[in-house]
């Protein structure tokens, strides 16, 4: 049917097949390949001319690995409506766990990603079994002390993490070739990002996704239509953590060195600042929250670059302070959007197709 | 067994955890009164002591006149705080309420890293003396200080809420915010009242730690150290704040104890209320004095 190629005013879905798709028009799938390919293209180089400025294709890989971890977070805190403060001892973990695995056990970094995703979620699963008695704020401060316990631990294992000296972590291969430089490493987080948000997209669209759904919606309505709640609490921190796995995995190999500061509570922080800024219960909008959060300091350092050749450029309390006024602007940021935008960017961009969609009417 | 060392961390712990009794009993304050988690409970504290400091140094003033200056932009502060902040956030779920906080500690503290430094700033001497001997322990005057003012803001705590019409309309509120609106209790005004009065002693704590311990940053953990105290009391009791902030406060200590004597892991001072945090969720998660609250269907 050609009206099908076209997205229309309304709703006029008569299948759950037809409301649960991911693309509902032809165009929309398009659009997504589309943007795909476009950002493949990206760190292609002809000669001395580079489509892409290196330093935006460093960027574009810490949108990556960090847009992984944050849709963990999203399915936990989004879908699921489990807080939780310790995404980033996660990620760290994953990152420890990917090195070592690689280093002590000689697994080759390909498998060693995905087992350090593995093991990460039985870590998860193990701090995320207060999940099935607590809920809510008390959950958020159990998050919470695990965030210190964890980050103790980092400390403490020498043997997992080599302590205050950090660890290193090889470089990405794939069948015995090595990804050299950042323009090659973009693909593999590419690649990934991919794969984790189609497997995130999906997971959605299943039992279990709904499961989730129900559970974040009314938990006591969702136990009595025979949601197991405790079997879905923790297994939603188990895939949560799973992702935090995988993207800190891809952060160690990326910077192919791990130091245990970093992993921090205001890491956490910053996480769950992704997925509120990109908008709670969307699956892109974990993308599109830590893209900002990434380049909220750019965009500030950028002003103070612009800044630096009038008069107010010379100010040391600008230049200096600078790593504060970046981290004021993010705590900044997320209590702005929280009361102007509390769904979140993603919610923007419904609100900007909508109104293209029906130009020049508004309804 | 070194018993002399045991009994000056038992006093120290005693009078952190006197300490740690009076933020909690702050964060208690305003999670009875209006239902909010305060993650910024510790940036309280920061930048009371900070103003103080800012105004002892700058000014030359007497302790007493930036004291009360302090206390007096404080109250302004929170008032301001809820009103401008927290009041758009009622009626909204509880992860919106618990982000907005924590996006205003990360932002208050990097302001005063911005505004102060990171370098721990000594208060200007308050006491001559450099110790008081107590038992045949010498402790610090300001510890003693500490002591007695914490005891004192508990008793004053004690008496606004059992006799004062305003601790009353508080509790009041606290109960059922409809009961208390049709007996002519302004809510938006408890609400604002809870948050000074939080802000004030907060800050008060706050500058009796940075007469001790010199004004840094890292005086913002006290918020996050306040949580397992809360935890352990209930998080809406403000009697089991105390004891919690007490019982806390004096397991640090022996934590310290026990690791400097046989275990020798290091840095168990700092982790060993979150264990303890955790325990006491699995096994009793409303607390020693905490109401259990019935869900029923």
């Amino acid at each position: 049917m050609a009206s099908n190629t076209m997205m229309r005013c309304g709703e006029f879905k008569t299948t759950y097949k037809a409301d649960t798709t991911i693309f509902p028009t032809p165009w929309s799938r398009n659009f997504a390949i589309l943007g795909v390919v476009l950002l493949a293209l990206a760190p292609l180089k002809f000669g001395d001319f580079a489509l892409v400025d290196d330093y935006y294709i460093t960027l574009m890989i810490q949108i990556g690995y960090l847009g992984i971890a944050a849709l963990g977070l999203n399915i936990l805190v989004g879908f699921t409506g489990q807080i939780s403060l310790g995404h980033s001892a996660f990620f760290g973990f994953g990152a420890f766990a990917s090195a070592w695995l690689n280093n002590t056990l000689g697994i080759p970094v390909f498998f060693s990603i995905l087992l350090a995703g593995l093991w990460t979620t039985a870590v998860g699963m193990i701090v995320g079994i207060p999940a099935g008695r607590i809920k809510g704020l008390y959950l958020a401060i159990a998050t919470l002390a695990s965030q210190f316990i964890l980050e103790d631990f980092f400390s403490r294992a020498d043997w997992f993490t080599g302590g205050s000296a950090g660890s290193l972590a090889n470089p990405f291969s794939i069948f015995g070739y090595e990804i050299q430089g950042d323009r090659q490493y973009f693909y593999v987080v590419l690649v990934y990002v991919v794969v984790m948000y189609l497997l995130g997209t999906n997971l959605l669209r299943s039992r279990d996704g709904r499961a989730f759904v129900a559970v974040r919606d009314h938990y006591l309505s969702a136990e009595v239509m025979g949601v197991n709640l405790t079997k879905y609490r923790i297994l939603s921190f188990g895939i949560s953590s799973f992702y935090a796995g995988i993207g800190g995995a891809l952060y160690a190999h990326y910077l192919q060195y791990v130091s245990i500061e970093g992993f921090d509570i205001l890491l956490s922080i910053q996480f769950l600042g992704m997925v509120i800024i990109g908008g709670l219960g969307s699956v892109m909008g974990a993308l599109m929250g830590t893209a900002f959060m990434v380049l909220l300091p750019e965009v500030m350092d950028a002003g103070v670059s612009v800044l630096k050749n009038t008069e107010w450029g010379n100010i040391p309390a600008i230049t200096d302070g600078l790593t504060w006024i970046k981290q004021a602007s993010i705590g900044l940021a997320i209590v702005l959007f929280l009361i102007f935008e509390p769904e979140g960017l993603a919610h923007r961009w419904r609100m900007i197709k909508a109104y293209w969609k029906l130009y020049p009417f508004s309804y | 067994m070194n018993v002399e060392l045991l009994f000056q961390l038992i006093v120290n712990g005693l009078i952190i955890g006197t300490l740690y009794g009076v933020v909690a009993m702050c964060f208690t304050l305003i999670y009875k009164a209006s239902q909010i988690v305060n993650f910024a409970q510790g940036e309280f504290l920061l930048i009371g002591a900070w103003v103080c400091w800012w105004l002892l140094t700058t000014f030359q003033l007497p302790f007493y006149a930036g004291f009360l200056m302090t206390l007096a932009f404080m109250m302004v502060f929170g008032i301001l705080l809820q009103v401008l902040v927290l009041r758009p956030m009622i009626g909204e779920p509880i992860i919106s309420v618990i982000m907005v906080t924590i996006g205003l500690s990360i932002f208050f503290q990097a302001i005063m890293s911005w505004m102060f430094g990171v370098f721990v700033q000594p208060f200007p001497r308050i006491f001559d003396i450099r110790s008081v001997d107590v038992l045949g322990l010498n402790v610090q005057p300001a510890y003693l200080m500490s002591l007695v003012i914490s005891v004192f803001i508990m008793g004053g705590f004690a008496w606004f809420f059992k006799y004062s019409r305003l601790g009353l309309a508080m509790r009041a509120t606290a109960f059922d915010q409809q009961v208390a609106q049709s007996l002519g209790i302004s809510i938006k005004q408890m609400f604002a009242m809870s948050w000074a009065i939080s802000a004030m002693v907060s800050a008060l704590a706050g500058v009796v730690v940075g007469v001790v311990n010199g004004v840094s940053s890292a005086l913002s953990f006290f918020g996050i150290k306040v949580f397992p105290a809360v935890i352990l009391g209930g998080l809406d009791s403000i009697v089991g704040a105390v004891v919690g902030g007490l019982i806390i406060g004096i397991l640090e200590n022996v934590a310290e104890y026990v690791d400097g004597q046989w275990l020798h892991v290091g840095n168990l001072y700092t982790v060993a209320p979150f264990y303890v945090l955790i325990v006491i969720l699995m096994i009793k998660p409303y607390g020693l004095f905490g109401t259990e609250t019935i869900e029923r269907v």
